[in-house]
């Protein structure tokens, strides 16, 4: 084999290969340790991104549930508006971004291009709005208001528009059935926030980016039940966003129905009859300071009695909230919250709060009760009432001699509850407590009564009143006694020298703190609606209920029915006697007392009204008005700030939600027609099978009708017994007022 | 060893078939390298699976048949598979006597290629269309033409028995006879191929046996050049991209970035038995570029997973490991030059390959040996294979 030429085995070439062997090994070494790293070290957040990008959401909303009243006719529903949206993804499949397509749909929308091209970017920390925040495979909204002509023309020339849809959607509509505008009540939508989606992430019931969130209301209070759960598909898209198949779907659950027990025309006719008391007010002049009362603010509340359930609740000044709908601008949004606003979207039933007045003499009563004072007991009902150099007058001075507490509280004698008050201070000790526990009678009846504390309703934010207890007054004190002491000056300006005073001894109960909490004045806070509650506990002989708006969530099939039940929350300290001592006290305050001459003609003997009147001091301020009154199914309050006085500020308006409740005309004829709703409505509105909720018509305006109707009463020979309220006697047409007087302490309220 | 019987069985003998042939101590079934064989045919069949996973939703390359490339690709391997048996038949000596019109057609071709003829594909403007869905990439069948040439060069004098090693003359003729077609396909420009030549270079001058100055004086003059082209803005503006997102691959992750970035995703995302054969998200959603081509790797690395990719490139180490066996047991130089050019030739072309799309190498516009969907790639490595084969098979030269 000599002829065989070795040729290639040369030492040094057979080096060279074994080299380049160890090279070519070590390189597929290389790739096979890269590989093992990427794949089994690694492999699982690869995993991760992997999934995060081919998975995109597509979100279907639910169909928020509508609100609806008592007998079936919405408040907040949804209306059908045609929507344009344009699909991003399908956008930038185009050469240009789809801007050729975007501008030819403004000159359709009849929009500037610019600003349809706004809407559909993305928002990011640098954009600022409009921008797109929602999921950029959610087709993004341009218009909810394109007329059908401007959809059928998108539809049409469906190869002009690519990735463009017009398709009708729900929209949020606040439908102000029969003008009532219910809007504190209802509430609001606004859409969800970052930090909000990230707080309901890992509940049951988690938020998503196009989601609207209610903020206040009944949108709030409700609004996991309103808002259903709206229907993700997970689509598997490849790297153009082209849907390559379906990973999963859940369907949308359109939201439930709150059915409350709101009744739109009674809610109308009170809207109507608080603004137009408003209207009145300003008309009248105020002797005190001077000038036409503002009557800026109110609020009136009319609730049935024996369930706590509200029938109407308004708050003045209000606003229409359908500005929220579809996003509110800036400048809306301003007008509501800004500080030059007057604040339309506090529901002052629920949040306003200020002194009772006289319309706390219900407690003071129940306070001398429970202190051991006898009903019948003969209590001076002197003009004036002397401590220590003050003196704490009746209003414009009258006097009654001995009287009965019943007769006390007919005649609001402030001099009497004075007398008590001030007995009850110096029994726990005066300024210097007794060591112990001080009974403090007054203080605890209040405490039992429900004030100084929220009353439960089913509306968020609620604010909890005041209950100027030795308790708040120590906390009162500590927290504000060195501004007090810094600015305090005996012989200074009347603020100086109250500062002065607080400073000194703001921390303790003081005896003219005590005479003046008896008769409703002073630190004491109290919310319409605790009022409602408390009134609607003397109509029902006691029970106090929780306030409940809402009546029943029914679900969108229709099947499922969560009734909202009265919930009882407890009983007024006061015996059966004494309750109807106290009834029998508060009809005379309607027949002859300081509302009668608002009452003259009411049907007493068919329809008794009882009532409260009050005027609460505000300093720097005019009087705030109250009116607590109540029928046997109904109670009514209202309340206007800077009025007046209570009966003088809301005599005619709450005789009118009267009015209108059981048919009554201004002569005291009963028309069982013009009756709203003579008794409370018991049954929930019928449910179609198909889960819709019937509604009746609604007038076109109710509080209108009613007007009317009240006037155009059919004439006499249809005989209905004249009014047996007596025409009011002069001098005692008003609620007590207390003067000002010298070193008398009152807090801003 | 009686030099006849293996004549016979070269093909040159009486056609007389049967299996005590065939089975015969010498005959040409004994003496193939069956591994080499078995491997490139399993990775080309791995190939047609994946690039058919990666191609059988892409409606708007396929023309609306899925099995569009997987047919292609099957009939691209049998085509591969007949040339192979040609180059067996034919044996490398005698296509050592071709090499002076084999380097003639390819330098043409390649001229072609730079003639409006020619047409760009990413950037790359290699490759010459055919029509009816088929297209020429010349540059590959270069790489052929380098290693045959090359070789015949540095092993003439050598194997005549002349010089223990190839002299310098010979050197700078043999380089002379690469940097030819090297500086046309640097035009066009397709820097990826330019890179796997050099390497083939290397690899020829090292198992040539060439004096040592030689190899690393290539080497720094490759270094250089490497530098002067980044200096002087030889390079185009997305080749720099690349290599600057293979630096920082966070740099640009919807642009240069992109491919990297996904194509990482998808390997990573396999774990270690893959997401299952056509159910790999990245790869169904067309995430990964190129996928059926270039980055057919992440395919196999998401839908089949360590398991499936490390087959790929054990079954790659077989191929090369037996064509290093073949390089030095070989007993001419020249067989031994061709098969170590071909080892350098798939080893640096599957590891660039790979690499890039595990994110160790930049990105170029290589294929996959064997597995990467293309008729001039897939015919190029299974000549190369014939190649092995026969120089395997070789018996010497009766002088």
């Amino acid at each position: 084999m000599t002829n065989i030429p070795e040729t290639g085995r040369t030492p040094r070439v057979q080096i060279r290969l074994v080299v380049i062997q160890i090279l070519v090994l070590s390189l597929l070494g290389t790739l096979g340790g890269r590989l093992w790293y990427l794949q089994i070290r690694e492999g699982d957040a690869y995993a991760k991104e992997a999934s995060g990008n081919h998975v995109q959401q597509v979100v279907e909303p639910a169909v928020r549930g509508s609100i609806l009243d008592a007998r079936g006719v919405p408040l907040a529903d949804n209306e059908t508006r045609l929507v344009v949206s344009a699909s991003r993804t399908d956008l930038l499949k185009m050469k240009d971004d789809g801007k050729a397509v975007l501008a030819k749909l403004a000159k359709v929308l009849g929009m500037p291009a610019k600003d349809v091209l706004l809407k559909v970017r993305l928002c990011d920390a640098k954009t600022p709005q409009p921008c797109w925040n929602g999921s950029p495979y959610q087709p993004i909204p341009i218009t909810d208001e394109a007329t059908p002509k401007q959809a059928l023309q998108i539809r049409e020339r469906a190869e002009d528009f690519p990735g463009i849809t017009a398709e009708p959607e729900a929209v949020r509509r606040y439908a102000a059935p029969g003008k009532s505008n219910t809007a504190q009540v209802l509430g609001y939508l606004s859409p969800v926030t970052d930090e909000e989606i990230t707080k309901a992430q890992d509940t049951d019931s988690p938020y998503l980016r196009s989601d609207q969130v209610g903020r206040s209301g009944l949108e709030r209070q409700y609004d996991k039940a309103l808002r259903g759960k709206a229907g993700v598909t997970r689509y598997e898209v490849d790297n153009l966003g082209r849907v390559i198949g379906q990973a999963e779907a859940d369907e949308a659950q359109p939201g439930a129905n709150l059915v409350t027990s709101i009744d739109a025309r009674v809610q109308r006719v009170a809207e109507y009859e608080l603004n137009d008391a408003m209207k009145i007010a300003r008309t009248q002049f105020d002797k005190i300071t001077g000038e036409n009362y503002k009557a800026d603010s109110g609020a009136v509340v009319v609730m049935e009695a024996k369930t706590g359930r509200i029938v109407a609740m308004a708050s003045a000044p209000t606003y229409d909230p359908n500005v929220w709908v579809g996003g509110i601008s800036a400048k809306d949004y301003k007008k509501l919250t800004g500080k030059n606003s007057d604040y339309p979207l506090l529901n002052r039933a629920i949040q306003g709060q200020s002194a009772p007045g006289s319309t706390f003499k219900v407690v003071s009563t129940a306070a001398a009760l429970e202190a051991g004072y006898e009903w019948d007991g003969g209590y001076p009902c002197t003009s004036s009432y002397s401590v220590g150099g003050q003196v704490f007058k009746n209003f414009e001075g009258e006097s009654f001699g001995p009287i009965s507490l019943g007769r006390a509280l007919e005649v609001s004698c402030d001099t009497v509850f004075y007398g008590l008050a001030d007995r009850e201070w110096k029994k726990d000790g005066g300024i210097n407590p007794k060591k112990g526990e001080p009974k403090d009678y007054f203080y605890k009846t209040a405490h039992q009564f429900g004030l100084g504390k929220p009353t439960g309703i089913d509306l968020p934010n609620e604010v909890t009143g005041r209950v100027p207890d030795r308790q708040w007054k120590q906390d009162y004190w500590k927290a504000n006694k060195d501004s007090w002491c810094k600015t305090g000056k005996k012989d200074g300006t009347y603020v100086e020298k109250i500062a002065y005073e607080n400073c000194l001894e703001g921390n303790k109960m003081r005896e003219g703190d005590s005479i003046n909490y008896s008769i409703g004045q002073g630190d004491t806070l109290v919310t319409p609606i605790q009022e409602a509650k408390i009134y609607g506990a003397l109509a029902n002989g006691g029970t106090m209920y929780e306030p409940t708006i809402g009546k029943a969530i029914v679900s969108a099939d229709g099947r499922t029915v969560q009734e909202i039940k009265p919930k009882a929350v407890g009983r007024l300290p006061i015996d059966q006697a004494s309750l109807k001592g106290m009834d029998t006290a508060l009809e005379g305050v309607v027949t002859r007392g300081t509302a009668a001459w608002k009452f003259g003609g009411w049907p007493q003997d068919k329809i008794p009204l009882h009532a409260k009147t009050g005027t609460a001091e505000v300093y720097g301020k005019q009087t705030t008005s109250w009116l607590a009154t109540y029928s046997k199914d109904y109670t009514v309050i209202m309340t206007i700030a800077q009025a007046g006085t209570g009966s003088g500020a809301s005599g005619e308006a709450v005789r009118s939600i009267y009015n209108a409740l059981y048919g009554v005309s201004d002569d005291g004829t009963i028309n069982k027609k013009n009756a709203l709703l003579p008794t409370p409505e018991k049954s929930l509105p019928k449910i179609r099978t198909d889960g819709t909720i019937k509604s009746p018509k609604i007038a076109k305006d109710p509080a209108k009708d009613q007007r009317a109707s009240q006037q155009s009463a059919p004439e006499p020979n249809e005989t209905q017994p004249a009014a047996t309220v007596n025409t009011p006697t002069a001098g005692n047409r008003d609620t007590r007022r207390r003067r000002r007087k010298r070193g008398s302490r009152r807090m801003l309220t | 060893m009686t030099g006849a019987n293996s004549f016979q069985v070269s093909g040159y003998g009486p056609a007389r078939a049967g299996w005590t042939r065939l089975l015969a101590r010498d005959s040409l079934a004994r003496r193939l390298d069956w591994p080499i064989l078995f491997s490139a045919l399993a990775l080309s069949m791995i190939g047609s699976v994946l690039v058919f996973s990666a191609t059988r939703n892409r409606t708007e390359i396929n023309q609306g048949d899925p099995y569009y490339f997987l047919i292609r690709h099957l009939m691209n391997t049998g085509i591969g598979f007949a040339l192979m048996i040609g180059v067996v038949w034919v044996g490398h000596r005698t296509l050592r006597t071709a090499v002076p019109l084999l380097y003639g057609a390819s330098v043409f071709l390649i001229l072609l290629v730079l003639t409006p003829l020619g047409s760009t594909v990413n950037g790359a403007h290699s490759w010459i269309v055919l029509g009816g869905g088929f297209s020429l990439q010349p540059s590959e069948f270069v790489k052929i033409t380098i290693i045959l040439g090359m070789a015949m060069l540095l092993a003439a004098r050598v194997d005549a028995g002349d010089k223990p090693y190839p002299d310098h003359r010979t050197v700078l003729q043999a380089l002379g006879l690469a940097a030819v077609p090297m500086l046309i396909v640097m035009l066009m420009p397709d820097l990826g191929s330019v890179m796997v030549m050099v390497i083939i270079v290397l690899g020829l001058l090292l198992a040539s046996g060439a004096s040592n100055r030689w190899v690393f004086g290539l080497l720094g003059a490759g270094t250089l050049g490497a530098v002067a082209v980044w200096q002087l803005g030889v390079l185009d503006e997305y080749q720099i991209a690349r290599f600057a997102a293979f630096a920082n691959p966070s740099l640009d992750p919807a642009g240069v970035g992109y491919n990297t970035n996904q194509a990482r995703i998808a390997i990573g995302s396999g774990g270690l038995t893959g997401s299952g054969l056509f159910h790999g998200s990245q790869t169904t959603g067309q995430f990964v570029p190129e996928q059926q081509t270039d980055f057919v790797f992440t395919v196999a690395g998401e839908e089949l997973g360590f398991v499936g990719a490390g087959l790929i490139i054990v079954l790659l180490g077989i191929v090369l490991w037996r064509a290093c066996r073949i390089a030095r047991e070989t007993t001419e130089l020249y067989g031994t030059i061709v098969a170590a050019g071909i080892v350098a030739w798939f080893a640096f072309q599957a590891f660039e390959n790979i690499g890039m799309t595990l994110g160790i190498m930049p990105v170029t516009g290589l294929p996959l040996p064997f597995v990467s969907y293309g008729g001039s790639s897939m015919f190029s490595v299974w000549v190369a294979v014939g190649l092995l084969q026969s120089i395997k098979v070789q018996r010497p030269m009766s002088a």
